[in-house]
């Protein structure tokens, strides 16, 4: 089965500045994929390839094996993008039963509503909601003509942290139900939580494309430091997670993947440990490495 | 799979214009301005004088309630598409639609439907006016063949609304198109017949194209002064040259924003 969306070797240039350099990525039926990067990395302009809003410089991209302008496409996707708009003046309920009719089997415009927990405001105007209301609102329209794929551009941007928790729940059931989710963020936080797939990218460039897990481990690690009482060697360490391991007198100090792992395994090992200290290189560490700017 | 690929086309146009005419409609820019413009503007120039005969016999009320249905028209196409598609590009709507499975022929099609529903209400309405207040008598075949002309001839306003849509911004619209349109309706002997205006506006009215607009209006009542053959020539005409910058424009933008 070819992938739901490819980018080969996908560049894109704007005059001067070149958003993307070379880009491959394929995403295959029912992932949950993250692209996540710092402001201006070139995550909107892979969306954006990704979806025909933009044709690339050179290379290619796919969507559902088609040239992704193609209505055929088209009509198996529903997208949340940054910087678009939609008319003041028509209500929720309106904006959705419109939306459905884009699609050959769109969800009732009820459940769709209900979905993007805007039961509430089902009756305003969506010039009358807040930021985070328009959000769930452009979310509600994604969803309506129950695609198979989902395409949310900083989908989480203006929510407070109610709607985003609940927002973050409505995604984890459509990907549940099998939905392809493609989703850009700045928030570690949120790729870590969702995805099963989190693709880093900077300057135009992929840096990583791994497990939230994997990402961690590849990039940093947990400091882990404690002291002992009495000396340890080298050899009570063998086989474990560990680098960078520091002996100094009765205090330890190393860099783990998998900090549990070790402490485990040393206390197994009959090791007494006191003074324990865990920190840092959490996803947000592992992201700033990776994008770190010279 | 057997779900069909794409949404029929009849239902996302029902959907399309039903949605079109409720933004219209609830937008009293639009509407009030659509409506109750012409009418407001045919109490001034047209009630006094709504009683007089032309030397050619046709009644000066019927005439000017066609002068006034001609601008109605042009005003909902030119109004309608300049400032609506210039505020929907500066309200970002277009990318959403882009990435949409909506055909943007469907969503053209929509927004000349329901220019189309608003221009016939506006006629409806003035004509209705002009018979109810004024006592202007014309048989119901006139009035039928004078909308029928106004709706069927106004191709090359709303071409020309696409043009000022796509080429001047949100902020800009409003007053491009009353630039361009209000001047052209008097200049084109709209409000006050062409008689009394100074000469180089009736030397230079023929070269207009409301004035060959009017003309289809006009001729419906037996006061036309040229052929119909003549009147879409013209029309034609500016269709072609309103449409070229309509394209030339939307292709500009289409590279900028989605090349």
């Amino acid at each position: 089965m070819s992938p739901v969306v490819e980018l080969r070797a996908a560049r894109k240039r704007f005059g001067e500045v070149e958003a993307l350099k070379g880009v491959d990525l394929a995403i295959r039926a029912g992932e949950l994929v993250a692209i996540l990067g710092p402001n201006g990395a070139g995550k909107t302009t892979s969306i954006s390839l990704m979806l025909g809003l933009r044709r690339p410089t050179s290379g290619q991209a796919r969507l559902f094996g088609l040239e992704p302008a193609d209505r055929r496409a088209r009509s198996r996707c529903g997208v949340m993008l940054q910087e678009s708009g939609t008319t003041a003046v028509l209500t929720v309920r309106e904006l959705v039963a419109l939306f459905r009719a884009y699609y050959p089997s769109p969800l009732p415009t009820a459940m769709a509503i209900t979905l993007a927990g805007l039961d509430a405001k089902a009756g305003a105007r969506a010039g009358t909601l807040s930021g985070g209301e328009r959000q769930r609102l452009y979310f509600a329209l994604a969803v309506c003509g129950d695609p198979e794929a989902l395409f949310l551009d900083e989908p989480t941007v203006g929510m407070d942290v109610e709607a985003r928790r609940a927002f973050l729940s409505s995604i984890r059931t459509l990907s549940a139900a099998g939905k392809t989710i493609v989703l850009t963020t700045h928030y570690l936080e949120e790729a870590d939580q969702l995805a099963g797939r989190i693709v880093v990218i900077d300057r135009g460039v992929v840096l990583a494309d791994a497990t939230p897990r994997e990402i961690k481990s590849r990039v940093a690690s947990k400091r882990v430091s404690f002291s002992v009482g009495a000396p340890l060697t080298e050899t009570t360490f063998t086989g474990l997670p560990v680098r960078n391991l520091e002996l100094a007198d009765r205090r330890v100090r190393l860099l783990s993947p998998e900090p549990e792992t070790v402490l485990r395994a040393l206390f197994e090992r009959g090791v007494a440990i006191g003074d324990l200290e865990v920190t840092g290189a959490d996803l947000e560490e592992a992201f700033l490495s990776l994008t770190a700017r010279p | 799979m057997t779900r069909p690929a794409t949404a029929p086309f009849s239902r996302m146009l029902l959907a399309q214009t039903r949605s079109e005419l409720r933004m219209r409609w609830r937008i009293p820019a639009f509407s009030v301005t659509n409506l109750a413009l012409p009418i407001v503007f045919f109490v001034f120039f047209g009630l006094p004088v709504a009683h007089l005969r032309r030397a050619d016999g046709v009644s000066v009320g019927a005439y000017l309630l066609a002068s006034f249905g001609a601008y109605a028209v042009g005003n909902v196409m030119v109004y309608g598409f300049g400032i609506g598609v210039a505020n929907e590009r500066g309200m970002k709507i277009d990318r959403l639609m882009r990435a949409s499975p909506l055909p943007p022929l469907v969503f053209m099609l929509a927004k000349v439907l329901t220019a189309l529903v608003f221009a016939l209400l506006a006629l409806l309405l003035l004509i209705g006016f002009g018979v109810a207040v004024g006592g202007i008598q014309q048989p119901p075949s006139v009035w039928a063949a004078v909308v029928a002309r106004l709706l069927a001839g106004s191709l090359p306003f709303i071409a020309l609304g696409f043009s000022i849509g796509y080429v001047s911004g949100p902020n800009g619209a409003p007053a491009v198109a009353n630039l361009i349109y209000l001047p052209l309706s008097f200049a084109s002997g709209l409000f006050v017949p062409l008689g009394q205006l100074p000469d180089f506006v009736q030397a230079l009215a023929p070269y207009l194209p409301s004035y060959h607009y009017a003309q289809l209006a006009w001729s419906a009542l037996g006061a036309g002064s040229e052929t119909l053959g003549t009147s879409l020539f013209w029309l034609a005409g500016y269709t072609a040259l309103f449409l070229t910058i309509a394209v030339r424009a939307y292709r500009r933008e289409e590279r900028a924003k989605f090349g």
